[in-house]
């Protein structure tokens, strides 16, 4: 892996707090946001963040729980991946 | 430089919506260390040795699972040809290693081991003979492990005695499972020039020119391929061919990361990644659907074999472009049973036996899990295994067999296998004889094409 980096992406219908509700979790968990961009497409709220980690005990299971979690509370799917894949899929 | 937000919605909508997934991570472990006289000692050896090597399989790929969020359906192992490091065992019977390699697997916690294997392409060796004798009841009496025999090769020819002894292995391996619709052959391939690094199943087995250790990735994705290929507007072959290529490329890239880092993860050598479009019974994930999507109305009609020519030429070489690494089978696979187009095409008349053969010719591997009438004699299995490996040995390339003569059915009836071998319709085979033709045994000498040096 060449860094620590994640992509998180948040997909569901609009409402109030997706933000705040998935910025809490990722402060708690100590995830800085290093990116972020959001739409709406096709009234389907969509936010990708990059997600860094700086922490060397970083619980990668335990944050992708936490971040399900969050997500079912606020009704929108939450996925949480290394950078690295779409580095290699979309890069050469 | 930024990743865009467009390629990280293509990725995830890859992997929800179209069934991109690393179909195995296969292990290859080496167990020519393990040889011994006494079949105890050599089992238990063979056990300890695949289980040092394979502890951490399971924990390592679910851990890459989740980082990456690509999903990993099978972790499968594939150990050295059993025919080979068992040669020395005194013991008449090698049904006991089989079950050795079951137990090792469930151990494990994998999903099929394979490699109860014999490469017998010029002629046979004791040992090469005693376990394809026990093939059928390794079979019936094992749940995850998986058998190959190779018959053929390009540079020696086809082992017909070879192939007249795997027609009635085939036949006793179904009889022997005769409760579960013949499962046994299903988990029995016949080959020609056989991979030696090849991650699928039942056909994968670790080479005798493979390193100590090493892992070997399959990726699948026809359900990608299909989608893209429809969302094409009126495209003409070439946009196609171009449209699979650039896919390809994309999913091999994939599987090459993962299997990079599983490899790093348990001090294993990277082997190969094996491009192959795998279909699933999942609607969709079918590589009949990508080829009826380049116009034809159902597979099996005139012009499958050029559309499966294109498909299968364009993902090997959106492969090569993505990975130095491609090996094994790479292509396209059309196993019956696992595709529901295909079941489709077989249930509408449009899909016979002789048209997937021709298939064979292009496509990466051969007649794969067909089921056949459960009376179908051994002298036709075996003619249906001969005309496969010509196939093979005159292209110089893998063909393979997976047939499945299913115990008390007739053309039309459906056998059923469960998960991903999904189920079969019962297809016909010519009534004519071949018996004779078989009975004469001997060898098919190696084709022109072997003397290359």
């Amino acid at each position: 892996m060449s860094s620590s980096r994640f992509i998180i992406t948040v997909i569901g219908l609009d409402r109030v707090g997706i933000v705040a509700g998935i910025s809490r979790v990722m402060a708690e968990h100590d995830v800085n946001i290093a990116d972020i961009r959001q739409t709406i497409m096709k009234d389907l709220f969509t936010m990708i963040m990059q997600a860094e980690v700086k922490s060397e005990n970083f619980d990668l299971a335990a944050f992708q729980d936490a971040m399900s979690a969050i997500g079912k509370e606020l009704g929108v799917q939450v996925i949480v991946q290394h950078e690295d894949v779409f580095r290699f899929m979309h890069r050469i | 430089m930024p990743i865009h937000p467009e390629e990280i919605l293509e990725t995830i909508k890859m992997v929800t919506n179209e069934n991109l997934d690393i179909r195995t991570v296969t292990m290859g472990i080496n167990l020519r260390g393990c040889s011994h006289p006494d079949i105890r000692t050599f089992n238990e050896q063979v056990y300890c040795r695949i289980l040092s090597c394979a502890e951490n399989l399971v924990r390592t790929t679910e851990e890459i699972q989740s980082l990456f969020g690509i999903p990993i359906i099978n972790r499968r192992i594939s150990v050295t040809p059993v025919a080979i490091v068992a040669e020395s065992c005194r013991a008449d019977d090698l049904v006991s290693v089989a079950e050795t390699l079951d137990r090792a697997a469930h151990e494990a916690g994998i999903d099929f081991i394979g490699g109860y294997s014999a490469l017998v392409h010029k002629g046979m060796t004791p040992g090469d003979l005693k376990l394809i004798t026990s093939i059928p009841r390794a079979l019936a009496s094992t749940k995850k492990v998986c058998s190959s025999v190779n018959v053929a090769t390009t540079k020696a020819g086809i082992n017909m005695d070879a192939v007249a002894l795997m027609g009635r292995i085939v036949k006793e391996a179904a009889d022997l499972t005769r409760d579960e619709g013949g499962i046994g052959c299903a988990k029995l391939v016949v080959f020609a020039n056989a991979p030696e690094d090849n991650p699928f199943m039942a056909g994968a087995f670790h080479g005798i020119g493979e390193p100590d250790c090493v892992i070997n990735v399959g990726v699948s994705g026809p359900g990608v391929v299909n989608s893209a290929v429809r969302a094409l507007h009126d495209p003409s072959l070439g946009d196609i061919a171009e449209c699979i290529k650039k896919t390809a490329f994309k999913i091999t890239r994939m599987g090459e990361m993962v299997g990079r880092e599983v490899a790093a993860r348990l001090n294993a050598q990277f082997g190969v990644l094996d491009l192959s479009l795998a279909p699933t019974p999942a609607v969709g994930d079918s590589v009949a659907a990508i080829l009826e999507a380049m116009g034809l109305e159902s597979c099996g009609t005139h012009g499958t074999t050029a559309a499966l020519a294109l498909l299968n030429d364009a993902v090997k070489k959106g492969g090569a472009m993505a990975s130095s690494s491609v090996g094994g089978l790479s292509g396209a696979f059309i196993p019956v049973s696992e595709d529901a187009g295909m079941i489709r095409a077989v249930q509408r008349g449009s899909l016979s036996l002789d048209k997937l053969e021709a298939m064979t010719s292009v496509c990466s591997v051969g007649l794969d899990m067909i089921a056949v009438p459960g009376d179908t004699t051994p002298a036709t299995i075996s003619a249906i295994i001969a005309d496969e490996m010509a196939i093979g040995m005159v292209n110089r390339k893998t063909t393979a067999v997976r047939i499945i003569p299913a115990p008390g059915t007739g053309v039309g009836d459906m056998v059923e296998f469960g998960g991903l071998l999904g189920s079969a319709p019962v297809m016909p085979v010519h009534a004519f004889s071949s018996e004779t033709f078989i009975a004469r045994g001997g060898r098919i000498p190696a084709p022109i094409q072997s003397l290359t040096n």
